[in-house]
């Protein structure tokens, strides 16, 4: 995980096309250039990038705390050895997409900072609680694959070090889909009341889990300059309807029902139909509204002040061991 | 609330893995640690989960030294019109062999 449209509603100036730095830039990524970091690149460019990777990296560094309340109660060692795996992978997503952002000339510290102070955005998703173990499962299964929807067009993304973590990112969430996957299979194919902890699991992560490609084309306003830029390649709604369609006929085999009595499947135009996404949600979600908003920016506070002292530590230690040496 | 600790990040270093024995260490990434040792292990930690490499170069950020973009050209173009560097500048005929 996991990057999302979050900034539809975000404020960006568009560089003047007739500016020779900029119409030179843009010829270089229509003809399928790549841009590395001492490359020059116009500011909003720079910018649109910074947000969109730090969002990017927050997210994996947030979506580490729904999944990390079951570690202690995973239900058998090997799914105990799998989740910490998987979590231990999303924490290094956010490792490698610091490190992308950080190439932009921004510091790490500054970022972090801007995610504590709640400043920075992260995946809507990750607000919501996990009630149960099949909810591991549905993450995994859903969260998990609406991601690598939304990842896999950016490893071809202009930007060369965003494009190179991405790359390295994706090869690893097929894991976290399929353990996910397996974990709502176990569920579908066992108890009654296993089947119907997957149902419900299901029933709540669905709807949250398509609002994760973020809001619609017709409010969505800087669709169009990523588009351009090649940072974006398809738009919220493309990504959302392939998702939508790969995963119903999923749920299906799982016998487990999508909670939304409007889906149906359009022959003429090949594709699922969904009812509507209650918007009003995500935006209350993303404004700081939804159910665990707060209980998440209080664990990543707890983590990093209780860290504090190590990291000074850690310094203090290093900088003696250097003057030792001198 | 603890009273706020001016932000600093650990320095900056940037690895390189060689994938197996027999391949160049490539780059990969970086990361932020106190110390070149504690640099191998989180670069371990963040690049190596999946047997990804046998070897690990760590060196810190500002002691690479690297081209200016805005002098690749200066840099570069002397080789372009060198074709001659190349085998297929030369013309032999088709019946002369293992040439
Ligand atoms: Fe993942
Ligand atoms: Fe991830």
């Amino acid at each position: 995980m996991y990057t999302q449209a979050l900034d539809s509603h975000g404020k960006e100036p568009v560089p003047a096309p007739t500016e020779p730095a900029a119409a030179h830039f843009q010829a270089r990524i229509d003809a399928d250039e790549k841009i590395e970091p001492k490359d020059w690149m116009p500011d909003a460019y720079r910018h649109t990038l910074v947000r969109q990777i730090s969002q990017h990296a927050h997210s994996e560094i947030v979506g580490m705390l729904p999944e990390g309340n079951w570690i202690t109660r995973a239900p058998s060692l090997r799914r105990k050895a799998v989740l910490i795996a998987k979590v231990q992978d999303e924490g290094g997503h956010g490792m490698y997409l610091y490190g992308a952002a950080e190439t932009l000339g921004v510091e790490r510290a500054e970022l972090i900072e801007q995610l504590l102070a709640g400043t920075a955005k992260y995946s809507s998703i990750f607000n919501y609680p996990t009630l149960t173990w099949a909810d591991v499962g549905a993450i995994g299964w859903l969260v998990d694959g609406a991601a690598i929807m939304n990842q896999i067009p950016i490893c071809r993304c202009s930007y060369g070090p965003y494009a190179r973590a991405m790359v390295r990112i994706c090869k690893e969430e097929s894991f976290h889909q399929r353990q996910g996957f397996e974990i709502m299979l176990t569920l579908a194919r066992g108890s009654a009341a296993q089947q119907a902890m997957a149902q419900d699991a299901l029933d709540r992560w669905w709807w949250p889990s398509l609002m994760m490609f973020g809001p619609s084309d017709a409010d969505s306003k800087h669709t169009a300059q990523s588009m351009r830029w090649k940072i974006k390649r398809f738009s919220n709604d493309e990504l959302r309807q392939k998702f939508v369609d790969i995963t119903v006929p999923q749920a299906q085999f799982l016998g487990l029902t999508i909670p939304d009595p409007a889906l149906r499947w359009n022959e003429g135009a090949q594709h699922f139909e969904t009812g509507p996404i209650d918007w009003r949600e995500f935006q209350a979600v993303l404004q700081g509204n939804g159910p665990c908003n707060r209980e998440r920016l209080a664990a990543r506070r707890a983590a990093h002040e209780a860290g504090q002292w190590v990291r000074e530590a850690a310094a203090a230690h290093a900088d003696k061991a250097r003057r030792r040496a001198a | 609330m603890s009273t706020p600790v001016p932000r600093q990040d650990w320095p900056l270093y940037e690895v390189f893995i060689r994938s197996r024995a027999g391949l160049e260490h490539k780059h990969v990434g970086s990361v932020h640690a106190a110390d070149a040792r504690m640099a191998l292990e989180h670069a371990r930690d963040v690049y190596t989960r999946r047997m990804e490499g046998v070897s690990i170069w760590v060196v810190p950020a500002v002691q690479i030294v690297a081209s200016d973009p805005a002098e690749a050209d200066a840099l570069f173009e002397p080789a372009r019109d060198k074709v001659y560097r190349h085998p297929t500048f030369y013309a032999i005929p088709d019946e002369v062999k293992n040439l």
